[in-house]
């Protein structure tokens, strides 16, 4: 009988996320100048989806109470990839399409092996690796450029039935096929439980180890997932620094929007989804009042500021002052 | 080679070293070793490698990254990070230049002024860590992105106009001692100042007591938020002042100057053998980080590496240099 109250209070904050999207979305359509129409909705999507992608691999990471920090220029690398590759035939493309989701997971394995099995900090790690990734896609794509299979953009950017946003059926077909199945497998049970008690998890029997590595590979498939949509929207490859870093930071951001805890266990990543769409769609609310767009990166900035702040009132309920010290 | 054969030899290569060599750091030692071969490589490569004029020039260029690793070190010694020094750099190159724009009052007090922006926002860090209990890295690239934000808007996304003042150009570039360059006159002196507190005063005692375990630290009647808050607020200074430093070179500010600092600065302080966990490591480990990074960047551009190859290497190193010695103990 109690059961739903178990359930609201594990749903706690991806409702919370969910709430604040449906707020923000609400201000902005309400102010957008052509309102709540079909054309708005799809642009806000597209550009919501792209880091809604990001923000899923990073949650997968946070979850095992890790971090990773290359995420963005794993985004960037298979972007530049994609412009490439994703071309030609449709055999061709499918195959292209393929590789850029492999080197996805590459990325994400060689990740995961040197934060697990290497044993290494994962902030120094995968700050190392990021820089890797971004060499590699400076390498395949010096000056912006390349292109894509239009059909294929232009199909997956664009409406179904003149309503329903592609890009958004996409993130829910990622969601059913990637998300759920490992959240509700052993190796997700594994990873939610390294990230709460890494110890008690191991001393369990739990398989943390391959839990966390799947975690980090699937982190590198999703971003892969994200890299190709940013490929769809913009038909080129670019292999821009500040994007990459923007999209990592921006990840952390909708992270903790969405609910989950930077101290892992705790969170899905659905919460992180509507995360990523509430941070997007705040950023937006410039526009639609007409400031100056110079004032958006402090704008989101102060944004995430005050979300990681938010964390903080767990404080008021500190009995003992050597709570303070986890 | 498994861990305890590898540990053995090395074991027995100190048995047969003299007695301050035995007592030595491994990672320590491991840097300096990395740093002679570099200069071994580099000097088959091109023989004016090994030319006092070039050497100098290299101590010089490693200074800017010596000051900002000092104030990384400070930080990781604590068992925290800050991942705020892209934009402290900036900021405190920029807001130098700019306070240069308002008359003389403006020259006297540009570098002051560029090294007290960078001091405010590690007190926001600080405050953040300390006293909210944010986790180091998410709190630091919040502000990070604020004070991206705060030069976005001041400099209206361009270049800033004002240059470097005569005394920031005399402090990067200048020479005080014929032949040895400032830069490195600061670096050595901000270096003594910060092994005089790390090992001679309380203040150091306390960082790595809170590095090794706060909750005892705290305990035994540290005021541990206290301590953490000015190790913040020191890093983001000291940031600020690398950035400044880095202005006088270059004579002007650049937007995305500080972006090549925040990963040489870890990996110096990491790869000087200062663990990642707090608690452990010594200012000259961190110096032999330093050197070698600045090597490491410098070989790579003189055998002209574009800059992905070079971005690749630098990765690929500090992962691998991490591997040898900078692993965490197996979980039991």
């Amino acid at each position: 009988m109690r059961d739903w109250r178990y359930w609201l209070a594990e749903q706690r904050g991806t409702l919370l996320a969910f709430g604040i999207f449906i707020v923000m979305f609400a201000i902005y359509s309400a102010n957008h100048p052509a309102g709540f129409t079909a054309n708005v909705v799809q642009t806000a999507a597209n550009k919501g989806v792209l880091l809604a992608f990001v923000a899923m691999a990073q949650t997968l990471v946070v979850l095992t109470a890790g971090i990773d920090l290359s995420v963005g220029m794993i985004f960037t690398l298979t972007n530049c990839m994609a412009s490439w590759l994703v071309i030609g035939t449709g055999l061709e493309t499918a195959f292209g399409v393929l590789a850029v989701l492999g080197t996805g997971l590459i990325c994400g394995a060689v990740n995961g092996a040197i934060v697990i099995y290497g044993r290494l900090q994962p902030i120094v790690a995968t700050i190392a690796t990021g820089a890797v990734f971004f060499g590699l896609a400076l390498l395949l794509r010096p000056v912006p450029g390349g292109s894509v299979n239009e059909d294929l953009a232009d199909f997956l950017t664009g409406r179904f039935f003149g309503v329903v946003p592609a890009s958004l059926v996409a993130l829910l077909v990622v969601v059913l096929v990637v998300w759920v199945p490992f959240s509700r497998s052993e190796f997700g049970r594994a990873a939610y439980a390294a990230g709460s008690s890494e110890t008690a998890a191991y001393m369990s029997g739990v398989p943390i180890r391959r839990g966390k590595f799947l975690a980090y590979t699937l982190a590198g498939l999703l971003a892969a997932i994200g890299g190709l949509f940013l490929t769809f929207f913009t038909y080129t490859g670019e292999a821009a620094y500040a994007s990459g870093n923007a999209y990592t930071l921006f990840s952390i951001a909708a992270v903790v929007l969405g609910g989950v805890s930077l101290f892992g266990g705790k969170g899905s990543a659905i919460g992180a989804i509507f995360g990523a769409l509430a941070f997007r769609t705040i950023g937006d609310l410039l526009f639609v009042f007409d400031f100056d767009p110079l004032w958006q990166p402090l704008f989101q900035g102060v944004i995430l500021l005050i979300a990681v702040s938010l964390g903080a009132f767990a404080l008021f309920r500190v009995r003992n002052r050597l709570e303070w010290f986890l | 080679m498994s861990e305890t054969t590898l540990s053995g030899i090395v074991g027995g290569i100190a048995g047969r070293m003299p007695k301050f060599l035995r007592r030595a750091d491994p990672a320590v030692v491991t840097a300096f070793a990395c740093i002679v071969l570099l200069l071994f490589l580099g000097s088959l490569y091109s023989r004016s490698f090994l030319s006092p004029e070039y050497l100098l020039q290299q101590l010089k260029v490693a200074s800017f990254l010596g000051v900002i690793a000092t104030g990384m070190m400070l930080v990781i010694l604590l068992g925290q990070i800050d991942l705020s020094v892209p934009w402290a750099v900036a900021a405190g190159a920029m807001m130098a230049c700019a306070a240069a724009a308002y008359g003389p009052a403006g020259v006297a007090l540009a570098i002051p002024f560029g090294v007290l922006c960078g001091v405010a926002i590690g007190i926001v860090n600080g405050i953040g860590v300390a006293y909210l209990r944010i986790p180091s890295m998410i709190i630091t690239l919040a502000t990070n992105a604020v004070a991206q934000g705060l030069m976005v808007v001041y400099t209206g996304g361009f270049s800033p106009q004002d240059s470097a003042t005569a005394a920031m150009r005399y402090l990067a570039t200048g020479f005080t001692i014929p032949g040895v360059p400032n830069a490195v006159i600061i670096w050595a002196l901000i270096g003594a100042a910060m092994v005089f507190v790390l090992t001679r005063s309380s203040f150091g005692r306390a960082v790595y007591g809170i590095g090794n375990r706060e909750r005892a630290a705290y305990l035994s009647g540290i005021d541990t938020r206290r301590i953490v808050l000015i190790a913040f607020a020191v890093s983001g200074g000291l940031s600020a002042f690398g950035g400044v430093l880095l202005a006088g070179y270059a004579s002007k500010a650049a937007q995305s100057m500080g972006d090549a600092y925040l990963l040489p600065s870890i990996a110096a302080v990491v790869l000087g053998g200062t663990s990642i966990l707090g608690g452990r490591g010594s200012y000259l480990g961190t110096v032999a980080g330093v050197i070698l990074i600045t090597l490491l960047q410098s070989i790579l551009s003189v055998m002209q590496m574009p800059e992905a190859g070079r971005q690749i290497i630098y990765g690929v190193v500090i992962v691998a240099m991490l591997l040898l010695y900078g692993r965490a103990p197996a979980s039991r």
